[in-house]
């Protein structure tokens, strides 16, 4: 059992680094690209705005869950 | 770095890990955790209108992955969910119009300043007490033999004498929650709904910390299915709000999607570990959470915001 815990806990490790290095390499990326763009749009077109930022936290959440699902399923099925 | 839009400087890596902090709170929970989020962009400097908008936004982000966890889990009522989303939708306008109000008369920082300290101090209290009260009652039964065992994971109540008498309430139109397994007045949900939607508009966030205490103790859902169904509808009113404060100049979309990539992860975490604990467990480690938001707030006034 302790060691089924250690190994969970060590896959889970090794889930978060690679995570993390995906999501280091993402915002940077998002913050360069759409930054100036969202800033002119949020203070021309604010209803243009708020639909593109609705759409944007919406598109982020099921990527990132695909992109952990696959991450968690493929790190796993390794270490087995 | 700088974020143009709240005109804040913030470390993202600092945004992404209140995220991943707050994922794990909300997958386990079941409240968005804008109670932690709103407190620490307040710490980085952000303003009080900017930090509930933003938050919100995150949180339709980090909810929809929660939610999505704990419908596997069958931990969802769609038909309580959809219902309480209308309240909810209601309450959050008029609590975003409030912050509109307090924007315009310039003291919007203070004055939900002091209300987060008050809402967060009560909800910790309160549930400490309830949790605690109701432990003991399940351990004596326990000891008497009356529950099979203290890992029991049937849902106990001390405010249980409460919930039936609310539940009792027949206003017309009574409806069924075949998965919740209660009978209760579609008001009385409405006005759940309506009251946590305030809060949601006015302090930010999914306003969990008052609607998840609330479903547990106001209308009876056991609590496995109140953190999943809070979760739900919280997808629903939390883009309503988003898009209500990003019209009014309050959401900095950039922070939110910042912090969202931690929350992607931990929210994962938390919705699995809620298998592992029993309804009144999972509300006695609820109460430091809003105790830290409200110390954080306390900070931020008595120091002039930022570290």
């Amino acid at each position: 059992m302790k060691k089924e815990a250690a190994k969970s806990l060590r896959v889970f490790a090794i889930e978060l680094a690679v995570y993390s290095v995906l999501v280091i390499c993402y915002f940077f990326l998002v913050l360069n690209l759409l930054g100036n763009w969202l800033y002119r749009l949020e203070a021309q077109h604010r209803y243009t705005y708020a639909g593109v930022a609705i759409l944007l936290i919406a598109g982020q959440a099921v990527v990132l869950d695909t992109v952990t699902t696959l991450l968690f399923r493929l790190l796993r099925g390794r270490w087995k | 770095m700088f974020f143009p839009i709240s005109h804040a400087h913030i470390n993202p890596i600092y945004l992404a890990v209140v995220g991943f902090v707050i994922g794990i709170l909300g997958g386990f929970f079941g409240v968005g955790g804008s109670f932690i989020a709103g407190p620490a962009l307040r710490l980085m400097g952000v303003d009080w209108n900017y930090a509930v908008g933003t938050d919100l936004a995150h949180i339709v982000g980090k909810s929809i992955v929660a939610a999505k966890q704990h419908r596997a889990l069958g931990n969802v009522d769609l038909k309580l969910g959809f219902i309480m989303a209308f309240g909810t939708i209601a309450g959050a306008e008029c609590g975003a119009q409030l912050i509109q109000a307090l924007k315009r008369a310039g003291n919007v920082n203070i004055v939900v300043s002091y209300v987060a300290i008050v809402v967060y101090f009560g909800i910790a209290v309160f549930m400490l007490w309830e949790s605690r009260k109701t432990l003991r009652s399940v351990r004596g039964r326990s000891q008497r033999g009356l529950v099979k065992g203290a890992k029991s994971k049937k849902d106990h109540s001390a405010f249980s004498p409460v919930t039936r008498n609310i539940q009792r309430l027949k206003i017309w139109p009574m409806i069924t929650l075949p998965t919740s397994g209660i009978r209760i007045s579609f008001w009385t949900i409405l006005v759940v709904a309506f009251v946590g939607g305030v809060f949601s508009g006015f302090l930010g966030g999914g306003a969990g910390y008052i609607r998840m205490p609330s479903m547990v103790y106001v209308l009876g859902i056991p609590t496995h299915l109140a953190v999943g169904t809070d979760l739900f509808e919280i997808v629903i009113s939390a883009s309503y709000g988003t898009i209500s404060h990003a019209i009014k100049g309050n959401v900095d979309i950039l922070i939110a999607l910042v912090m969202h990539t931690g929350a992607a992860i931990g929210a994962q975490i938390g919705a699995v570990a809620t298998q592992y604990f029993a309804g009144p467990k999972i509300r006695l480690a609820f109460v430091p959470l809003p105790l830290i938001g409200a110390a954080i707030v306390i900070y931020t006034l008595l120091t002039g915001h930022k570290l």
